[in-house]
């Protein structure tokens, strides 16, 4: 069963990989969009690591919807809203007990991508967070080792896509080639979800 | 119509000069009169490009007189960050809606319109007929 302290794990964890990986999500980040995404997620997730401590929130829920709500005022970009969204409707979804199973995660996490598909209106196959998140979804019933490896390779099988949400889109076909910075930094939030877990 | 009370307006962009200017703007076109409680919220809190919730959201609640607040948006995180803070219930005034209109035009209309004391659904409605007008 995943406790509290599981989220905060895959919250620090979180964090840690986007430090590690800040610049290469900018680089990312440079060439079809504006050069900002790996410093504003660092800034983000630092912040949710810091108010995570400070507050210390006892329940799954609560733990996540707190760093959602962090991510929103703290990011300044567009990936605020949207993985705060993510965090905080998965939260909402798993409600207040204080354990979970991994089972019940993939069901919140799958509400959570919804109001994130909801919010930004991207489908599979639009160049974005998206095409990490969905089959990490579907992927994450069976093992965290699944939902990283689907997730990773959601974020790979974005090179050849055209963008059609976000900046990226107004690049037209000149946004192929790229890999898209939304479903790298998304693989990441996934594959931190194994390292909270000891895998 | 509401008596007196007007409806608030809310200008989101990514640079703050680009709000506060066009906040400017639109006061100077609405004429004379009645004053619109309107007010930027451009830039993030440190005062770079980007957007910041909670400068989002104190923008919403200086302007809220009652009659609602009609909220403009440039475009992507500005856009993505009311509509995320419109879900959460509790972020913004009650009334508080995000107007799918051009940001400049759509700005002028809806502080005009609601200068005359017009109810926000007339406010929004001005807002978005602001796309119709074609240039050429």
């Amino acid at each position: 069963m995943l406790d509290a302290d599981f989220f905060r794990r895959w919250m620090t964890a979180t964090a840690a990989s986007v430090d590690r990986e800040a610049e290469r999500l900018t680089a990312l980040d440079s060439p079809i969009g504006d050069a900002d995404h790996g410093s504003n997620l660092q800034r983000g997730f630092t912040a949710v690591v810091a108010t995570l401590e400070k507050e210390a929130p006892d329940t799954p829920g609560a733990v996540l919807m707190l760093a959602g709500r962090q991510l929103i005022s703290t990011v300044g970009g567009a990936s605020g809203p949207l993985y705060g969204t993510l965090l905080r409707r998965t939260g909402k979804a798993l409600g207040d007990a204080a354990e979970v199973s991994r089972e019940q995660l993939a069901e919140a996490f799958r509400t959570g991508v919804d109001a994130v598909r909801t919010l930004g209106g991207a489908a599979p196959g639009d160049k974005t967070m998206i095409d990490a998140l969905a089959p990490a979804v579907d992927a994450l019933g069976d093992s965290f080792a699944a939902a990283r490896a689907a997730a990773g390779e959601g974020a790979e099988a974005t090179v050849p896509l055209q963008a059609r949400k976000g900046r990226a889109s107004y690049l037209g076909e000149r946004s192929i080639g790229h890999q898209d910075p939304g479903a790298t930094s998304a693989a990441l939030l996934v594959a931190a979800l194994g390292e909270a877990a000891g895998e | 119509m509401s008596d007196e009370k007007l409806v608030g307006i809310v200008l989101v962009s990514h640079s703050a000069e680009v709000a506060t200017s066009v906040a400017e703007l639109a006061k100077a076109l609405s004429g004379g009169g009645v004053t619109v409680p309107i007010a930027p919220a451009g830039g993030t809190a440190s005062g770079e490009f980007g957007t910041s919730s909670e400068l989002v959201s104190a923008a919403a609640a200086t302007v809220d007189r009652g009659a609602g607040v009609a909220v403009l948006t440039d475009l992507g995180s500005a856009v993505l960050t009311v509509k995320a803070l419109l879900a959460e219930g509790d972020e913004l005034p009650e009334n508080t809606r995000l107007v799918d209109a051009p940001f400049v035009e759509g700005a002028v209309a809806a502080v005009v319109t609601a200068a005359t004391g017009a109810d926000l659904a007339s406010v929004e409605a001005a807002a978005a007929e602001a796309y119709s007008y074609r240039k050429v």
